[in-house]
């Protein structure tokens, strides 16, 4: 305990072992403490045989440990026999459990750590830093002391913990590895996501285990199960529900836990108190990202934002001197990028100054051709000092974000984008000046946008198509940063965040209400704009209220609905980009029908009266509003026309567009639907989406959900913002010209966008092999036929070599949803082959419209 | 000032069928960008382009049935006559052509075609091959090779007759039978159901007496696509070992003494319940094989019309 190592790195996934490995190599003085049993926890825990992917290609590795696509446990076994080779000093069973400066207090180095409760409060505490060494306890209560410390930890994080009194007793555990050799015991279960189900039933399976298990479900019983766990995959969630009608097991719904005992657990029900008999708890309520361990460490993070990471110089070393972040944690998440900055900072650490970054060819060729013959190092400068979003990064993180973007530069009179194209990409004008063309009739109609502001914000925030023409009023240089790069842009950098808002605010107003409008005008209203989130299902406007707000949807889209006849009638649907409340404003009066959000929405709230101001000034804007006002109100008055006359037809049609929106339609930019009334059940759609995608349906004709005959089945909604997209390694999910979601073929099968995506469209599947033509199966019956062939057919017939890079790569499981047949001449696959007309592809803008309801009373 | 050519940023415009190896398709394809067309409302195939091929259809029965009376043809219409030739050359066109339909559904080409459109045609100049393949007859029927490809056509026209019967009729009630207050219900969870119910029954029947467990466990296992075909499609199957399973269940329960908490009772609700998932998918494969039946007339038929015809043109230019 007595020496001191040069440097401690804790965490042994590719990022902490390679960077152990390369101390090993250079003879430093260190030690690798990984939590677990075993080397890289993350990876031995991917499924067997999983083909793990070396993205990015072109990057070069830079390490001791060898790296290349393969199979999970070669590459492990691989690391395993080197980190032996080179004589790395690892101590498994080591977690660490806190960092402390031995040191000096550092004179005004103070962290500030905000911890937020439940119920929305925070409680801000205040660390004081000290100098290095730093003392490493572990868990086991052993210490460990090093100069340097690389923390490596990856993000998985730790199981939550139960935090009832007793919480801590030996028999409350987060782990089951194996259910089957428990026996006889009574178990409480906490938690109804799958890990927690999948714990209970296996408790249960064999009779013979004799075990006594309680499933505690904080929800309310609902025949619906995706409400009654939210958390859980349909198909668990309803084989619990079938163990518990079976009596195998007991679930208790609406109960949390009060207090543990020895033998003992004490549950608070709806009908009060009660205590069961209880040997063992597992609980298993998720886990927390280790950000509250890194903190208290001393590292600062970029900001409050749950997608944040820490604040890092361009050598990895943290807020806290001599601690270094690398990895997942740092915010590269894939293998190749880990690994090198293991090796990186060990460099930096031994004192060489003069490394360059692994990721320089990769800049270097973003740069290249650029006009001004400027070096990386100078062009990101450059960007710095130029644009005004950027200004608050650190080089290391303009780095990574460049890595995500790229570099545009335009001749004068170029078109940028046109209006209506899609695109969610944001735009930087580093030099030069654009001209916003707000009249598609008359290109005279220009707004300059200088440099160092951004445009095409409207695209990344509301997902929906760009509002109007951009041409490079000179010579300009833009960075196009993509959805991706521009989300973590926000949540690194707060002050981009403020800058995007304000502008984004300004700019929606002044396209939506156009008419000569300048910012000068609006600066009042902007200034005193509030964004606010809406839950799905939040109400802004409630009939028969007074109020005077404007309410702008910058995100998500929202249905108005008004009583009539003592029943709810949907009105309309408004998507992101439209505006309410303008009718009390404009004419006075109570709210006339109710405004509530159809999925998690954003709006800009504005100040009646100071928008009534701007009216008072602007009698176009004024003349506009009511035009806009007295359509709605036509439509209004239309469909309650109606409704006394043909009374069902509206009804239904309202109860069609409510199931819709509910099926996630309101985030929908393009659904498959399918008209019960028509469809003979042939399948030929899902034989016809195979056929033009190699092979995989990437639709589930059968599942999904009904209403009134209206199907919508399982296949993608291609959201305004995708939750898929959210958490891909590689960035592989994009959108495409026609609107159109779409994954590449960098997919690293990691499962995470099928996992993110709420509407269970996306598979994980290998390609099968290439059928005999059709010709042959119709005249010799050869292979089998049209459609995704059987899974024994594909296995049977799979080319394998003998090879096993190239076999593995056939094995090779990636990620497969529907991409709305872009580029197939014809359009969507599913709806040409459906013999009926009853598979029919919409967009919920309009397709939720009145017009429908003409149609159908006509 | 040198300027970097505009590449198309990858992110934005690359597409599944831009990027080099997409996930999506097999070979690179270049078509231009155009919008789609959204659909806001929908025909079905009956109605498809304002009933084009209906009206189409029409005509030409119309204009078959003016010229069949409008030229003379001596001594009378038949097949041999100039009128004859060119409606049966017409007609057998257009046999081959309504064949075609099979190709199509099962070729996913890329191109401007929809399937309901060709449905749509086929459907009505089908139904107008009775009028063309009557008149190029010029009603002279016998029990010859000849009348035997007329009898053979109007079978798979008739059988189409009742296809479009039922695509018009069962869609909703297939529809209405998959659904509950749940939601969807696919086949495969259905049969997922009665495995998992199935096992269920199993544990439930353990407590029960070796008499009664072994009526229950005889009724497990059952395999719900075993029936005939004729069994399927009038949703009828006497001997049912669910049912049978219940009865005598019931029928022993009453020599028993009556307990709180009877094993009896809680087979009993399972077997009811299967029973009620045992019907909902015997329902479903009624109404499924109703819909795909008659193609199992229409189709072979249909290769039996087109030897008749081979034979009949054979016969008709060889030996006359
Ligand atoms: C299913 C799946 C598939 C993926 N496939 C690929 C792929 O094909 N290609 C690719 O490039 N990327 C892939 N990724 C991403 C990649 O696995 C991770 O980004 C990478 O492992 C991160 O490495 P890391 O070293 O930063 O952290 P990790 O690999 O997460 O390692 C962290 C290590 O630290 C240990 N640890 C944590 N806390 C402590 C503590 N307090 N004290 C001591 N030790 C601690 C952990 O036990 C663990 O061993 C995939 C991810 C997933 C989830
Ligand atoms: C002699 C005339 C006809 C011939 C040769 C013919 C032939 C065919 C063939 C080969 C198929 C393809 C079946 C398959 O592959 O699934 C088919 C389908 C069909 N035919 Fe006909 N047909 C004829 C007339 C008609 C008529 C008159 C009708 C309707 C009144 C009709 C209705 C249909 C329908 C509804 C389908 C099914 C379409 C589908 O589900 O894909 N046919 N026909
Ligand atoms: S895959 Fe899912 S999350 Fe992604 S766009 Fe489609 S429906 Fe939305
Ligand atoms: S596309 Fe999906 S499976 Fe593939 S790498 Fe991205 S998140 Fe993972
Ligand atoms: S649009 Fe194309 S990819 Fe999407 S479900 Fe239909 S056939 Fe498949």
């Amino acid at each position: 305990m007595s020496q001191i190592y040069k440097v401690a790195i804790i965490g042994s996934g590719p990022a902490g072992m390679s960077a152990a490995s390369h101390a090993a190599k250079l003879g430093l003085n260190h030690v690798l403490l990984e939590k677990t049993d075993h080397l890289s926890d993350t990876i031995y825990k991917y499924q067997k045989g999983k083909h793990v992917m070396a993205t990015p290609n072109q990057l070069i590795l830079r390490s001791d440990q060898e790296f290349d696509a393969g199979k999970r446990e070669d590459i492990l076994g691989k690391w395993n026999d080197r980190t032996k080779e080179l004589s790395v000093n690892v101590k498994f069973n080591a977690e660490v459990k806190s960092i402390k400066g031995t040191g000096d207090a550092i004179a005004g180095s103070i962290q500030k750590m905000v911890a937020r409760a439940r119920d929305g409060t925070t409680t801000t505490t205040e660390l004081q830093r000290m100098a290095p060494p730093y003392e490493l306890t572990l868990t086991s209560g052993e210490k460990v002391i090093a100069e340097n410390v690389i923390l490596a930890i990856g993000t998985q994080g730790n199981p939550n913990l139960m935090r009832c009194p007793g919480g801590d007793l030996p028999h409350v555990t987060y782990q089951l590895d194996d259910p089957y050799v428990v026996v006889d015991q009574h178990i409480t279960v906490i938690g109804t996501g799958d890990a927690g189900i999948e714990n209970a039933r296996g408790l249960v399976e064999d009779e013979v285990q004799g075990n006594v298990v309680t499933v505690l479900n904080r929800a309310q019983k609902s025949t619906n199960v995706r409400e009654s766990f939210a958390t859980a995959k349909e198909p668990n969630a309803k084989a619990l529900v079938d163990d518990d009608a079976a009596g195998r097991l007991t679930i208790m719904y609406e109960t949390e836990t009060k207090e543990v005992e020895p033998g003992w657990i004490v549950l608070a029900t709806r009908d009060g108190e009660e205590r069961i008999r209880c040997d063992r708890i597992i609980a298993r309520i998720g886990s927390a990202p280790p950000r509250g361990f890194v903190e208290g460490c001393g590292i600062e993070f970029a900001s409050q934002d749950r997608l944040a990471f820490p604040t890092l110089s361009p050598v990895f070393e943290s807020t806290a001197p001599g601690i270094f972040v690398i990895g997942a944690l740092a915010g590269y998440p894939l293998i190749k990028h880990c690994m090198n900055q293991g090796y990186d900072a060990v460099e930096f650490i031994n004192g060489n100054t003069s490394l360059k970054p692994a990721d320089q060819p990769l800049l270097d060729a973003k740069f290249a051709g650029l006009p001004g013959n400027r070096s990386v190092e100078q062009w990101l400068d450059f960007l710095k000092s130029n644009v005004t979003i950027l200004e608050g990064m650190t080089t290391l993180q303009l780095r990574e974000f460049m890595l995500d973007s790229d570099m545009r530069a335009y001749r004068k009179g170029e078109v940028i984008f046109e209006k209506n194209d899609p695109g969610s990409s944001l735009f930087a004008i580093a030099d030069g000046l654009v001209h916003v063309q707000i009249d598609p009739t008359d290109k005279s109609k220009i707004v300059p946008i200088e440099k160092g502001s951004i445009f095409g914000e409207v695209g990344l925030i509301s997902g929906r198509r760009r509002g109007a023409t951009i041409v490079a009023a000179e010579d300009t240089v833009c960075v196009e940063i993509s959805r991706n790069a521009a989300l973590k842009l926000q949540s690194q950098v707060p002050t981009a965040k403020k800058a995007i808002e304000r502008i984004s605010t300004e700019r929606q107003l002044l396209q939506m209400f156009g008419a000569g409008l300048n910012p000068a005008d609006i600066k009042e209203v902007v200034d005193d704009a509030k964004i606010m989130q809406i839950k799905a299902g939040d109400t802004i406007l409630r009939e028969g209220d007074d109020g005077k707000e404007i309410f702008v949807i910058r995100v998500g889209s929202m249905i108005v609905e008004k009583m009539v006849g003592g029943k709810p009638v949907f009105l309309s649907y408004l998507p992101a980009g439209s505006y309410v409340g303008e009718m009390a404003l404009i004419a006075g009066g109570q709210r006339t029908a109710s405004v509530r959000a159809a999925v998690k929405s954003e709006v800009i709230k504005i100040d009646g009266e100071k928008f009534e101001a701007v009216l008072r000034t602007k009698p176009a804007l004024l003349e506009r509003a009511r035009k806009d006002m007295d359509l709605r109100r036509q439509t209004n008055a239309l469909i309650e026309s109606k409704k006394d006359s043909i009374s069902s037809v509206v009804d239904l049609w309202s109860e069609q567009a409510e199931f819709l929106v509910a099926q996630g339609l309101g985030e929908a930019t393009d659904v498959l639907l399918i008209d019960e009334t028509l469809c003979v059940g042939c399948d030929n759609c899902e034989k016809a989406c195979a056929d033009s995608h190699e092979g995989l349906s990437r639709l589930d004709r059968e599942a999904g959900k009904t209403f009134a005959h209206l199907h919508v089945p399982t296949s993608c909604r291609h959201c305004e913002h995708p939750h898929c997209m959210a958490d891909c390694p590689p960035n592989a999910i994009h959108r495409g010209p026609d609107g159109e979601v779409f994954i590449n073929d960098t997919c690293i099968g990691c499962g995470n966008c099928q996992r993110n995506c709420p509407y269970g469209v996306i598979r994980m599947d290998k390609v099968p092999p290439k059928k005999p033509s059709l010709l042959n199966w119709l005249f010799f019956g050869s292979g089998p036929g049209p459609g995704e062939p059987p899974y024994k057919w594909s296995k049977k017939n799979m080319k394998y070599t003998g090879n096993p890079a190239i076999d593995e790569s056939l094995d090779r499981k990636k990620a497969v949803k529907c991409d709305m047949c872009a580029g197939i001449d014809g359009g969507p696959a599913c709806v040409r082959a459906c013999p009926t007309g009853a598979a029919i592809r919409i967009a919920p803008d309009e397709f939720l419209t009145v017009a429908r309801l003409e149609e159908e009373s006509a | 000032m040198a300027t970097l050519p505009h590449t198309p940023d990858k992110g934005d415009f690359e597409t599944a069928a831009t990027t080099k190896s997409s996930t999506s398709t097999r070979t690179p394809k270049t078509a231009p960008r155009v919008r789609r067309d959204k659909v806001t409302s929908h025909d079905s195939f009956l109605n498809y382009g304002n009933g084009r091929w209906w009206k189409i259809a029409i005509v030409i029965a119309v204009v078959s049935f003016a010229t069949y009376f409008l030229i003379d043809v001596e001594p009378r219409h038949n097949g041999g006559s100039w009128y004859g030739y060119t409606m049966g050359t017409i007609g057998f066109a257009l046999i081959l052509w309504l064949t075609l339909l099979g190709v199509r559904k099962r070729a996913m080409t890329p191109g401007r075609w929809s399937l309901k459109a060709w449905t749509s045609a086929h459907v009505y100049l089908g139904l107008s091959l009775i009028v063309i393949g009557t008149l190029h007859t010029g009603f002279q029927l016998g029990w010859n090779v000849h009348t035997l490809a007329w009898a053979l056509m109007m079978l798979v026209i008739l059988s189409g007759l009742f296809g479009i019967y039922v695509y018009a009729t069962l869609p909703k009630a297939l529809s209405a039978n998959r659904y509950d207050e749940d939601g969807a219900i696919t086949e495969k969870v259905m049969i997922e159901q009665m495995k998992q119910l199935d096992r269920q029954i199993h544990d439930a029947a353990q407590p029960l007496d070796p008499e009664a467990a072994t009526i229950v466990e005889r009724s497990l296992g059952e395999n719900v696509f075993a029936g005939s075909f004729w069994q399927r499609a009038r949703n009828s199957y006497p001997g049912d070992l669910t049912r049978i399973a219940m009865g005598e269940l019931r029928k022993l329960r009453n020599f028993r003494p009556r307990t709180d908490d009877d094993p009896f009772e809680r087979v009993e609700t399972l077997l009811s319940k299967k029973e009620a998932l045992l019907a909902k998918l015997r329902r479903h494969l009624q109404l499924k094989s109703w819909l795909q039946a008659w193609l199992y007339i229409h189709v072979p038929a249909t290769f039996a019309l087109i030897a008749a015809l081979s034979a009949h043109v054979f016969s008709v230019f060889f030996y006359w």
